[in-house]
């Protein structure tokens, strides 16, 4: 097969780029990594006609091809590099023709880099509300671009839009109008003697963005930093100097281009819906408790509506796991597959429904363009904190999973708030730590009524370790803020967009890539650790299984059957290596009450914090003396004793020490992973994991031995 | 000098310059344009940060990034 053409879609934000893509593409999107970043990419196949197939691909939203912020960067690295694997044939750039001047000015950077680009015109029948009415066959002569009217969300206007990508992919035809403001020729020529002959607009880019371009060496930087000296280039002067000369002549074209209705009656100005909502939402007061009231009902549903599906997946797994059994012999391949494989994929199936009820409400937020009032409301009390308004996303999704969350960190421009959010976002409550809550709350925590019977006990604890994990989040973030030193200002220049009704396809596609992005993702890590434990906990050193069952053997004589089994797995789980591990680890975590058991759980949780339940459900079930028949997890836990006191191993001094060290500790290898490749340095992940784990060990063990 | 900083709501002016060379680009690609009009609209709680109307949309910004939007005097 011919390779097929790729097309980028760039745009502004808000500009409709992804309704575009989804009207586009349909359910023909897959996501993908850019190499080296971690940034979704997200692609898709368009199909023009019978075979005749393009590659679209979908990129950040951003208003110049200047980067401010790391997703910017990431357009700029491939639309300025021929050789990258992604770099497109030929572009779309997507205008909202309400915004017209301003989304032109992309448009006529992109087009000057060399790129055959075709103009899309998006919210034409915003624009005539607003009285604007656009002649667009004249932009099309004026710009020398073809030029298509589409309206993104309805999926209106794509034939005429396919007409103008087949006319630009056959005749590649780039309208060039050479360099927007004059330089010396033999800058110019200096560039294209050391990089090849190559447009002189591309050269200016090379010369003003090279540290933030990959594709240049660091003697070629060298080099590009000379060429800058010797002809005494000031790029911040010619960037400020070329967007006035852009916006003087694009002013021009949108003048002969557009005509203003409510010039020509001199009609006031009209009150429109944004304006009306803006007076509630941005209200001193109204704007937060309706913020409140969203967040109250978004966690009422990733919290409550959410266990029902929870838990049928949850038995589903438990049901699959048990016919398994059935029907297959005993064997080592059983054991790996229904307590290793599978236990391991329940595990990660188990929080598809909270990751999408929140991305469902975070996407709907974004859609409306609600998300950013919030961060307008929020950004004063955030920054006292080290953090931005921006930060408010971030927090909002770890909820469900650090991953995605960390990864939306990328739209805060400034690198020092950047960098706070992304080391504190992992201590909010995330939902990976829920069973482990759940399972610990019963344990320690009575059921019952409590403030005049309003609330239930047990969930007001639920309720107090994830306000404990904001507030640790953000205390961090100040302690980091005293720390950390900014080599440039934030700032917080961001537009309001217009609110709109939420593309409900939009917001599907959003829960689904998030969730297959989990499931493939932070999966994997997950599946691997089971696995592994499982072999941990089977094997030990030497014969020491052997011995361990024959021990038992000489030891009870009498016992036989279901009894003697689970005396045996005892007995195996503490010569394993898993059992190795715990007790050497003990003396460690003895000051926080924890012995080898919960040791084990510890290490194999390090990687995957969710791993914990399941290991205490693997070493309790292997070496539970109760009858495995009716007997949940929370059962075996609370009848395990401690040998010291003989009072129950999990009383509340113990049960409290457990939830908070996992509210506080950094146990999850995908969260790392992610931090590493943000922020492109191993001290990030470090400090990250350093820092929360001494925070949760210290936090434990004061509250270990305040209540003991 | 005045600056957008200056403004209460529903004040406006006309941009004639920025104070700060790295915010100007910024503000620049983001249409705030000398001899533009701005008019703010929105004050945030605790009034900061603010939302202007400029070249046909809006776009918040803090306080002390509005100081750096030089306008006309009255």
């Amino acid at each position: 097969m011919a390779k097929i053409p790729k097309i980028a879609l760039i745009g502004n934000p808000n500009a409709g780029k992804s309704s575009l893509f989804n009207s586009l593409t349909g359910l023909r999107q897959k996501t993908g990594n850019f190499p080296g970043v971690t940034m979704d990419k997200l692609t898709g196949i368009w199909e023009l006609g019978p075979k005749n197939e393009i590659e679209v691909l979908d990129l950040p939203g951003i208003y110049s091809i200047y980067p401010k912020s790391i997703d910017e960067e990431l357009v700029i690295n491939i639309l300025g590099n021929p050789a990258h694997p992604d770099y497109p044939d030929m572009a779309i750039v997507v205008a909202d023709a309400s915004n017209l001047k301003r989304n032109l000015l992309l448009f006529s950077q992109v087009r000057d880099l060399g790129i055959p680009t075709v103009l899309a015109l998006n919210m034409i029948d915003v624009a005539e509300n607003e009285g604007y009415v656009i002649n667009s066959i004249k932009l099309a002569r004026e710009l020398s671009v073809e030029v298509a009217e589409v309206n993104a969300k309805k999926g209106i206007g794509i034939n005429g839009l396919k007409l103008a990508v087949q006319k630009t992919l056959e005749n590649r035809f780039s309208s060039n109008d050479g360099l927007p403001l004059p330089v010396s020729e033999e800058l110019i020529a200096d560039i294209q003697a050391a990089f090849g002959d190559v447009d002189p607009y591309r050269c200016l880019l090379w010369l003003m963005e090279h540290d933030r371009m990959k594709m240049f060496t660091k003697v070629q930087c060298a080099d590009l930093d000379q060429i800058m000296v010797k002809h005494n280039f000031e790029p911040k002067k010619y960037k400020s100097a070329e967007t006035v000369k852009r916006y003087e002549f694009l002013t021009e074209v949108v003048d002969r281009c557009v005509i203003n209705l409510n010039r020509q009656w001199d009609a006031p100005p009209v009150k429109t819906w944004t304006d009306r909502l803006d007076k509630l939402f941005l209200h001193p007061v109204g704007g937060y408790l309706f913020f409140l009231a969203i967040l109250f009902v978004m966690f009422q549903a990733v919290f409550t509506w959410a266990t029902y599906p929870m838990d049928a997946i949850d038995a589903g797994v438990a049901l699959l796991n048990d016919w398994l059994k059935g029907i297959l012999p005993e064997s080592t391949f059983r054991g790996l597959l229904t307590d290793g494989l599978i236990a391991g994929i329940g595990g990660v199936l188990i929080f598809i429904p909270q990751i999408a009820f929140l991305f469902f409400f975070i996407s709907m937020l974004e859609e409306t363009g609600y998300m950013s009032r919030v961060m307008f409301i929020m950004d004063k009390l955030m920054r006292r904190f080290g953090l931005n308004g921006k930060s408010v996303v971030p927090l909002l999704s770890s909820v469900a999973c650090a991953v995605p969350a960390i990864m939306s960190t990328r739209s805060i421009g400034s690198r020092k708030d950047r960098l706070i959010t992304i080391l504190v976002t992992p201590l909010m409550s995330c939902s990976a730590r829920l069973p482990i809550y759940t399972v610990l709350i019963a344990l320690v925590v009575p059921e019952k009524n409590t403030l005049f019977g309003l609330f239930n006990l047990q969930g007001l604890v639920l309720f107090i370790l994830y306000l404990l994990g904001f507030f640790m989040a953000l205390f961090s973030a100040y302690l980091m803020k005293l720390i950390l030193k900014a080599k440039e200002k934030s700032y917080f220049i961001m537009e309001l967009p217009t609110y709109k009704g939420p593309r409900f396809k939009h917001v599907s596609y959003t829960i689904l890539n998030n969730v297959k992005a989990f499931v493939f993702e932070a999966g994997k890590v997950i599946v691997a650790i089971s696995i592994i434990l499982w072999v941990l906990a089977s094997y030990g050193p030497g014969n020491s299984m052997e011995d361990a069952t024959n021990r038992i053997k000489i030891q009870n004589p009498n016992l036989t059957g279901v009894e003697l089994s689970n005396k045996i797995a005892g007995e195996k789980l503490e010569n394993s290596y898993a059992g190795h591990f715990g007790k050497f680890i003990e003396p460690a975590i003895r000051p926080l009450g924890y012995d080898w058991k919960i040791g084990i759980a510890l290490i194999t949780s390090f990687a995957a914090r969710e791993v914990f339940v399941g290991t205490m459900s693997t070493i309790y079930s292997l070496g539970g003396e109760i009858d495995n028949e009716n007997a949940t997890i929370k059962n075996r836990m609370r009848a395990e004793i401690n040998p010291q006191t003989g009072k129950p191993m999990y009383d509340m001094a113990l049960g409290f020490s457990l939830l908070i060290f996992y509210a506080f500790a950094m146990q999850c290898m995908s969260t790392l992973a992610t931090t590493y490749r943000e922020t492109k340095s191993w001290k990030y992940p470090l400090i990250q994991f350093g820092y929360m784990t001494a925070l949760a060990y210290l936090s434990a063990f004061l509250v270990y031995q305040a209540l003991s | 000098m005045r600056t957008v900083a200056d403004l209460g709501i529903g004040d406006h002016g006309f941009i004639t310059g920025f104070t700060d060379e790295k915010l100007s680009l910024k503000l620049l690609e983001m249409g705030c344009l000398p001899g533009t009009e701005v008019i703010l609209t929105h004050h945030a709680p605790f009034g900061d940060p603010i939302a202007i109307k400029v070249s046909g949309y809006t776009l918040s910004m803090r306080k002390e990034e509005a100081a750096t939007i030089l306008i006309n005097s009255i």
